[in-house]
């Protein structure tokens, strides 16, 4: 059964790989996004410092919710989703292997390419670490979440632009805490609150978006 | 009277908080209504269509 | 009764009740014998109450005339709050136990919810705009609002974005149970937002240490507000049945 997860995990992988194209869009997507605010607001570093965590946790919900099409709908297109689903495992392991196959090819992208885009939003040295860390903890938890929406719009009419209205307000704790802890970190203050309530956020999500995830799933190819 | 309507120099955002409300609610007891009255009668139309298998009730 | 609903019933004190309901035309009757109450208390109980907040409730001591606003705010939040929870109860009935009238209920629900929203948004910035010279202020609850107004409208569009109706009822009810769990976390952050970011001055939109004087409109709009919403569900359920009807109409002259 491991092995059968591990193996959809590298199918995925190797599928992205192959179309690299797409993951790496999305990362431009990222640095692009956050790079237009400065441009917007105007470069004063006060002003991009006080406001970089924020842009850069925003910026990465953004990207994630771009990559959801990756998910499930090319699967449940040319019907391999359908099979999956004939197969013997548990279509909740299924959904677990397909998220860590997401969180891989964009959270984990996303989180190496932060400390740039930190740079260019002026933010101090304090924020590095936790920034880091938080969107540690973060990028599965939206990787999650975005699993529901991309799984609840199956064959859906304009099913892209449905996801961002369903999973952005779901997306709005998971911002208000990765970001407060960035900036208890830039404070002073102790960010371990905040890092606990971001822990319990992704383990809270692991059993509920399976579940609720796999529910979409099975009604969409029902 | 109209020192009633003006409540202190603040009715101007007291009315339009009630209008607003009853505009709301008004349109979606409209809205319900409307739709509901269309489907019945299409429904009937069909129904009528169906020379003979009268049912009532089982569709 | 089906077969299959009648083995689960048999011997299941809880269900039984529950799926008295279940039968489309009994509903519709009960709906019927239910309407008229309901409309005319809903008109009765808004009526007074309009007139006690309008003319003779007092003003309050601090925020003067525009307390008045309360009277319609305050009971708007309550119901859409009231009205979101009501439609995750329906969804996880129908998601759960496949009660076949409840993802009706639910979808009924979604519109007149989503209504109360925007009246409590609207008159929530009508009441800061003399209050605090804002039209718009982060208040924890105006926030809380805005963000169920977007789950409120997250549901409808999900419920009409497939072809198949009976996939957009399952699918909006699994959003609306993902909703639930969200809401408490998505109040808590808000709130807890909220006081980070908390300038000087008070912003909470508080409603003032009620006295009988101003409980008793308040009551009244609340009250007249749910039984405007149990008019409506009934109505547009009604509307809902009719519409599936037709359409099993359409498929079986389809079929030939």
């Amino acid at each position: 059964m491991m092995r059968v997860c591990g193996q959809i995990v590298l199918r995925d992988l190797r599928l992205a790989l192959r179309q690299g194209f797409d993951a790496f869009i999305v990362l431009m997507f990222f640095v692009i996004t956050v790079t237009l605010f400065p441009l917007g607001v105007g470069s004063e570093p006060n002003l991009l410092a006080r406001m970089g965590p924020g842009v850069i946790w925003v910026a990465a919900l953004l990207s994630t919710m771009l990559s959801l099409d990756r998910l499930f709908q090319h699967d449940y297109e040319d019907g391999s989703l359908e099979l999956l689903l004939l197969s013997p495992v548990p279509l909740e392991l299924l959904v677990l292997a397909k998220v860590a196959a997401h969180w891989l090819l964009t959270g984990l992208p996303l989180i190496i390419v932060t400390p740039l885009l930190a740079v260019f939003m002026n933010m101090p040295v304090e924020g590095y670490g936790v920034l880091l860390l938080s969107m540690l903890l973060g990028t599965p938890v939206s990787s999650f979440i975005g699993a529901v929406g991309g799984a609840l719009t199956l064959g859906a009419r304009r099913g892209g632009v449905l996801v961002s209205l369903l999973i952005l307000p779901l997306y709005i704790p998971l911002l208000i805490f990765g970001v407060s802890a960035i900036d208890a970190a830039i404070g002073g203050l102790s960010v371990r609150p905040h890092l606990l309530i971001l822990g319990a956020m992704l383990v809270a999500a692991i059993p509920l978006a399976t579940w609720a995830a796999s529910a979409s799933l099975r009604q969409a190819c029902e | 009277m109209s020192e009633y309507f003006e409540m202190g120099g603040h009715g101007i955002y007291i009315w339009p908080a009630y209008m607003i409300a009853t505009a709301v609610i008004v349109s979606i007891l409209a809205h319900t209504l409307h739709t509901m009255r269309q489907r019945e009668r299409h429904l009937d139309l069909l129904r009528r269509k169906r020379r003979g298998v009268d049912d009532g009730d089982e569709v | 009764m089906p077969e299959i609903l009648r083995a689960k019933i048999d011997g299941n004190p809880y269900i039984l009740p529950m799926f008295r309901f279940a039968n489309p035309n009994r509903f519709l009757r009960i709906g019927k014998g239910i309407m008229p109450w309901s409309a005319g208390l809903s008109i009765l109980c808004i009526g007074v109450g309009l007139y006690l907040a309008l003319f003779v409730s007092p003003p309050d001591y601090q925020q003067k005339e525009t307390v008045r606003i309360m009277y319609v705010h305050v009971p708007s939040a309550w119901m859409a709050l009231f009205i979101y929870s009501s439609m995750v109860i329906s969804s996880a009935m129908a998601l759960i136990w496949k009660h076949p009238l409840a993802d009706l209920i639910a979808k009924a629900s979604a519109p007149v919810g989503t209504g109360f929203t925007i009246i409590c948004l609207a008159t929530g910035s009508l009441w800061g705009k003399p209050m605090w010279g804002t039209w718009w202020v982060w208040d924890a609850r105006l926030t809380s609002v805005l963000i169920l107004f977007f789950l409120y409208l997250g549901y409808i569009a999900l419920n009409n974005a497939f072809d198949d109706p009976a996939r957009g009822a399952k699918a909006s009810a699994v959003l609306a149970l993902v909703g639930a769990v969200n809401l408490p976390i998505i109040k808590f952050s808000v709130d807890w937002w909220n006081t980070l970011h908390q300038p000087a001055s008070v912003t909470r939109l508080d409603v003032p240490a009620v006295h009988s004087s101003m409980l008793w409109p308040l009551l009244l709009m609340a009250f007249g507000f749910t039984f405007f919403y149990v008019t409506i569900l009934v109505l547009r359920v009604r509307s809902e049945i009719a519409a599936a009807k037709i359409r099993n109409i359409q498929l079986a002259e389809a079929r030939g």
